[in-house]
């Protein structure tokens, strides 16, 4: 009788129990705020003034702590999250504008646009412990699982520079088309994605062999090759499909990342930037920047369910774990 | 029938009408079965429209957010609901013409002599033309389906059938007032041009009004008055589960105001259908 009662309390709770809500966070350039949504309400519930052209954003492993790129202030804010408010910040050297963090959560990397270096920071010291000269333009940081590679794509330099995290130096150049702009690794580490801007593409490079494997390419029915400009890639956990956003045409194309083919176009906001999944992978947020929103699509059904008006400009975009 | 009227005395039954209204949908619906090249040319229709005239504007036409959509939507969307009720328009209309057939060879003569009193007739009839517009929207949507032309939920397919039977009812009863007032089949293409196109065109079912009220403040209002616009923006609520009352009340009193006028018109005593075959 008692197992009875307790399977119906469980059931009760289980299917009483709502949809998981988690906490995006929406940088927006040009509001130099962050826009705080609700994914179960998807909805924005509150927007926090930050420093000046806020970008890449970042959470720790708990998701208490936020670190934005400050562009304009030359600084790493740090953001407590249940505070709600700036409550530090690290020195990250002039304009920073993307970040990763080590998969210890310890060690921030960032890249500085204007001195072509990755810096590095101790995020319990709030120090710097070092710099990585890398090409011109540095912009997409990522890490590999294991944190041994550490790779930055050089926007004019047109490369993605492959760093070995211990000797903190460069161990391999791999030349991909124009603007590379982001980096990032399949969640197993066997491969690595890079998006070039201008040139249009996805480079799908083996880490081991440090070689390009395969390009993708899109085609957008009725879109100019030129508007076509992938910037953010996202591969869910399994690795099965990768979204990658196409900023000025307005779609994020659905990529089977097995095959390598694209599966569908997705119409989000204008100039869509960075994405970013929530935790349970039921959601895929986008941040579009000129029209400024963020556009939701539902990951089973590939489909936008809605777009969130936010701040003006929004660029980075990263979803708590609860 | 014959029979029930020989009896003249006895008030006619609920079944007795129903047997009536029963045949003349199943006349109508068998009708419409029948003619084969009404049923493809009332599926193409819309169809050209989706995939010629959608994919042609596709990039020119750019949709802010509006009511009842949450996102982003692809032109084809856009203009579903709008196609949708241009099927019931024409429809509204081929029953229209149905009628002026009927009177040129005699069969409304037989209709109209039954003991039932005309307003169910009527209905019948209109009931009739509402039920064939309806299979025509959902053959149009099963194919819009494979084009991923589809409400947010499959609910959608179900909340868009009272919207779909109040305008097909408005659309109906316009149709009914105009055959009145036509006298001969040739005439339809004078229908054509002077309710059709105007409706179609002067309505939200191919750009949204906001963006007509930028480029002509004087043909908002018109589009604004325009029944078509409600019928349009009703359907387009219903098939987002979503429920717009303005349009509601607007179809809701045109259809009222369609019925009562056709229901004038063809009453014998003062109506225009006496007027003409007298």
């Amino acid at each position: 009788m008692n197992k009875l009662l307790l399977i119906l309390i469980f059931a009760a709770l289980t299917f009483a129990s709502p949809a998981a809500a988690y906490l995006a966070y929406v940088s927006n350039e040009k509001g130099n705020t962050i826009s705080i949504i609700d994914t179960d309400k998807l909805d924005v519930i509150s927007t926090v003034k930050v420093g000046r052209r806020p970008r890449g954003i970042e959470l720790n492993k708990d998701g208490s702590e936020l670190y934005i790129c400050a562009g304009d202030d030359d600084a790493i804010q740090v953001f407590d999250a249940k505070a709600q408010k700036i409550t530090g910040k690290l020195p990250s050297g002039p304009d920073p504008e993307l970040l990763t963090l080590s998969p210890d959560g310890d060690i921030i990397y960032v890249s500085n646009e204007n001195d072509n270096l990755v810096t590095l920071i101790d995020i319990k010291r709030k120090d710097q412990i070092g710099d990585i000269p890398v090409g011109v333009e540095p912009e997409g940081m990522a890490i590999s699982p294991d944190g041994k590679l550490l790779v930055n794509t050089s926007e004019t330099t047109n490369m993605a520079h492959l760093i070995d995290t211990k000797t903190k130096t460069i161990i391999a150049n791999i030349l991909v088309d124009n603007r590379p702009r982001f980096a990032t690794f399949k969640p197993d580490g066997s491969e690595l994605w890079v998006s070039s801007e201008v040139g249009g593409t996805i480079s799908v490079i083996d880490p081991e062999k440090k070689i390009i494997k395969q390009k993708i390419s899109f085609d957008v029915p009725g879109m100019s090759k030129e508007a076509i400009q992938p910037i953010g890639v996202s591969i869910t956990r399994d690795g099965s499909r990768a979204f990658v956003a196409l900023g000025p045409a307005n779609r994020v194309a659905v990529i089977n990342a097995q095959t390598k083919e694209v599966e569908k176009y997705l119409l989000v906001g204008q100039r869509v930037w960075h994405l970013a999944f929530t935790p349970d992978e039921k959601y895929l947020l986008t941040a579009n920047g000129v029209s400024n929103d963020v556009s939701i699509i539902d990951v089973a059904n590939l489909k936008v369910v809605k777009s969130i008006p936010v701040g003006a400009f929004p660029w980075g975009v990263v979803v708590a774990p609860q | 029938m014959s029979m029930t009227a020989l009896d003249g005395i006895k008030p006619l039954t609920l079944r007795q009408y129903f047997i009536c209204l029963w045949g003349i949908v199943w006349r109508e619906g068998l009708r419409f079965l029948h003619q084969r090249e009404r049923f493809i040319s009332a599926l193409v229709r819309p169809l050209v429209w989706l995939f010629i005239f959608a994919a042609g504007f596709r990039q020119v036409l750019g949709i802010s957010i509006i009511p009842p959509y949450d996102t982003y939507i692809l032109y084809e969307v856009y203009i579903t609901p709008g196609l949708m009720a241009m099927i019931q328009l024409f429809n509204g209309m081929q029953s229209s013409l149905s009628m002026v057939y009927d009177r040129e060879m005699g069969n409304m003569r037989t209709l109209l002599i039954s003991p039932f009193p005309r307003w169910f007739l009527l209905s019948s009839k209109l009931f009739a033309g509402v039920f064939v517009s309806i299979l025509q929207v959902y053959a149009y949507l099963l194919i819009a389906y494979f084009w991923e032309i589809e409400p947010p939920s499959l609910w959608g397919y179900a909340t868009v059938l009272p919207a779909l039977a109040l305008c097909g009812l408005m659309l109906g009863a316009l149709g009914m007032v105009l055959s009145s007032l036509i006298k001969q089949l040739e005439n339809f293409a004078g229908v054509m041009n002077f309710v059709i196109f105007p409706m179609f065109f002067a309505s939200s079912a191919l750009y949204p009004l906001w963006r007509v009220k930028e480029s002509s403040p004087w043909l908002y209002y018109v589009c604004a008055l325009n029944p078509f616009t409600h019928a349009v923006e009703l359907i387009r609520f219903a098939f987002y589960q979503k429920f717009d009352w303005i349009s509601c009340a607007a179809v809701g009193a045109y259809t009222a105001v369609f019925l009562i006028a056709a229901l004038i018109a063809y009453d014998p005593a003062r109506g225009m259908l006496m007027r003409k075959s007298g």
